[in-house]
């Protein structure tokens, strides 16, 4: 990390025109967004728009079909293997559901990367493991299993283990599924004060948009392969776009349809001989 | 018809294709495992230990059945005497590596091809590529090479013990010479007996390991996925024994 570089505005991430399909399909169709350095970066979208996979282009775990990718001041499109790795090390992530190892202790999860990576003294894992955990407000679950964990436990404990490598960029996706009020609440506050206390740059893919916004200091809306509206949550919640307003919203209807493509309802209905279903 | 057998004869070789290029990923990262010998050991634990029991059942039951065979088969010719080198070239040559290898597959393999495949299906492989570690380093190379070293020692431990299980039949219940049913085998009972018995062993813990991996670290993340992967280690496994058991034999009998 050169300190030339650094400077509070410069983005961290930077993805300029970035394809990618699947299959045929297109996921992202020109993608652009440019996550700032120290800031909670929020990324939502319905559901299928490939949120999780802008997560998987910016760690290298996908390949875009073209476009750039600069993370940290690493190309990952076109990065071999071995820089793609190094680059992880810089970076944390926390999965849908949280992706503890099942078959050691809480403790030695949060151990792993150092253990993988580091060649440090029990002593000093020991008191970086207690920390990180002590900083999710576990470290009395240390020597707890995975299984033995609640929901929102297990990704408090994947949380202290993406950051226990001190990393610069931490990344969740969907922090929230299938969390009652009072640990989404808990996750909310983590995210931002880990990202201010440890002088992080975080993003968030997340579509619970009251939640995200409550902490996000940018917001970028991804719809159709591109990002339809970015701005401060304040300029999204006033913005006249209609995607916008049916995303923050919550309707049913609008730029992005309630009806799954089909044909025509009635003639389907009454085809003779019984249509596609025959 | 022809065609839907062409389209399978196909994606069969595809699929070997694949798993050998996988066994060459695994190799590349055998040095880097071998330094971490705390996780192989754990895995020749889970593979070898936790199968003892089914092996040493196993292995007597089929012994006291040569030994009954056996006895009913020789006395015809009058040469009952000849029961202990029947069982036991019978055991070392042919039963103790590959009714070995089939528990195996059936105990070990699919214990393998699960537990990978479940780690698949709840993201902890992603996750740890994420942290920059290899999974095929830390999980599947410690796992095959547990493997690998478990199934000949689990032949061997199944033979022996055969070999008692017929010797009880045969000396203690039909009374078969004691001293002529042990000379009769260590005098002819030879090295090259026994290297056969080594080498199908060790090629079947190789065969067995190495698809119980595959399958699991190429299991679709999903339930269904998981049991398909299990499914297909153990019939995949039971006709490549068989396979490389005849190329094996014919190789050692020209």
């Amino acid at each position: 990390m050169d300190t030339t570089t650094v400077n509070a505005t410069s983005p961290i991430i930077d993805l300029r025109d970035v394809r990618y399909s699947v299959g045929g399909r297109a996921i992202f169709d020109g993608l652009d967004m440019q996550v700032l350095r120290g800031q909670v970066t929020a990324v939502m979208g319905p559901s299928g728009t490939g949120k999780t996979t802008l997560l998987r282009l910016i760690t290298g775990q996908a390949t875009a079909d073209s476009g750039s990718i600069d993370v940290a001041g690493v190309a990952v499109v076109g990065a071999s293997r071995s820089q793609v790795y190094a680059l992880r090390q810089r970076m944390g992530m926390l999965f849908q559901n949280g992706a503890l190892l099942t078959d050691i202790s809480v403790f030695e999860n949060v151990a792993f990367p150092l253990r993988e990576h580091t060649r440090l003294p029990e002593r000093l894992i020991r008191h970086l493991v207690l920390t990180k955990l002590q900083a999710v407000g576990l470290r009395g679950a240390a020597g707890l299993m995975p299984a033995e964990l609640s929901g929102g436990m297990a990704r408090r404990v994947a949380l202290a283990r993406a950051i226990v490598m001190d990393p610069q960029i931490l990344l969740y996706d969907e922090p929230f599924v299938g969390l009652d009020p009072i640990s989404m609440g808990v996750i909310l506050r983590l995210i931002r004060r880990l990202n201010d206390a440890l002088g992080l740059t975080s993003i968030v893919v997340s579509h619970d948009v009251h939640e995200i916004t409550a902490v996000a200091d940018r917001v970028f809306l991804l719809s159709g392969g591109r990002v339809v509206a970015k701005g401060t949550p304040q300029e999204l919640r006033d913005s006249p776009s209609d995607v916008v307003k049916q995303f923050v919203g919550g309707l049913a209807d609008g730029p992005v349809p309630f009806h799954y493509p089909a044909p025509d309802y009635f003639e389907e209905l009454l085809s003779p001989d019984g249509g596609r279903f025959a | 018809m022809i065609r839907d057998f062409l389209d399978s004869l196909s994606e069969s070789v595809e699929r070997l294709g694949d798993t050998i290029r996988f066994l060459v990923r695994i190799l590349a990262q055998v040095p880097s495992a071998l330094l971490r010998p705390q996780l192989i050991f754990d895995q020749v634990y889970n593979a070898g230990a936790l199968s003892l029991v089914i092996i040493m059942l196993s292995g007597l039951f089929v012994g006291m059945v040569l030994g009954l065979q056996g006895y009913d088969l020789l006395q015809r010719f009058g040469s009952e005497d000849a029961l202990g080198t029947a069982a036991a070239i019978g055991l070392v040559r042919e039963l103790g590596p590959v009714v070995t290898a089939l528990l195996f597959a059936g105990r070990a393999g699919t214990a393998l091809a699960s537990e990978i495949g479940l780690m698949r299906a709840t993201d902890q492989l992603s996750a740890m590529e994420m942290m920059a570690v290899d999974p095929v380093r830390r999980v599947v190379v410690p796992r095959f090479l547990g493997g690998v070293i478990a199934m000949p020692l689990l032949a061997a431990i199944f033979s022996m013990i055969g070999i008692y299980g017929a010797q009880l039949v045969g000396v203690q219940f039909m009374h078969v010479d004691s001293g002529s049913f042990w000379s009769q085998m260590q005098a002819s009972v030879d090295l090259r007996d026994v290297n056969e018995g080594i080498v199908k062993s060790v090629v079947f813990g190789i065969a067995c390991s190495l698809i119980a991996v595959y399958q699991g670290f190429h299991a679709e993340p999903t339930a269904e996925g998981v049991g398909t992967a299990t499914t297909r280690t153990v019939v995949t496994s039971a006709v490549i024994v068989l396979f490389l058991d005849y190329l094996i034999t014919a190789f050692f009998l020209k």
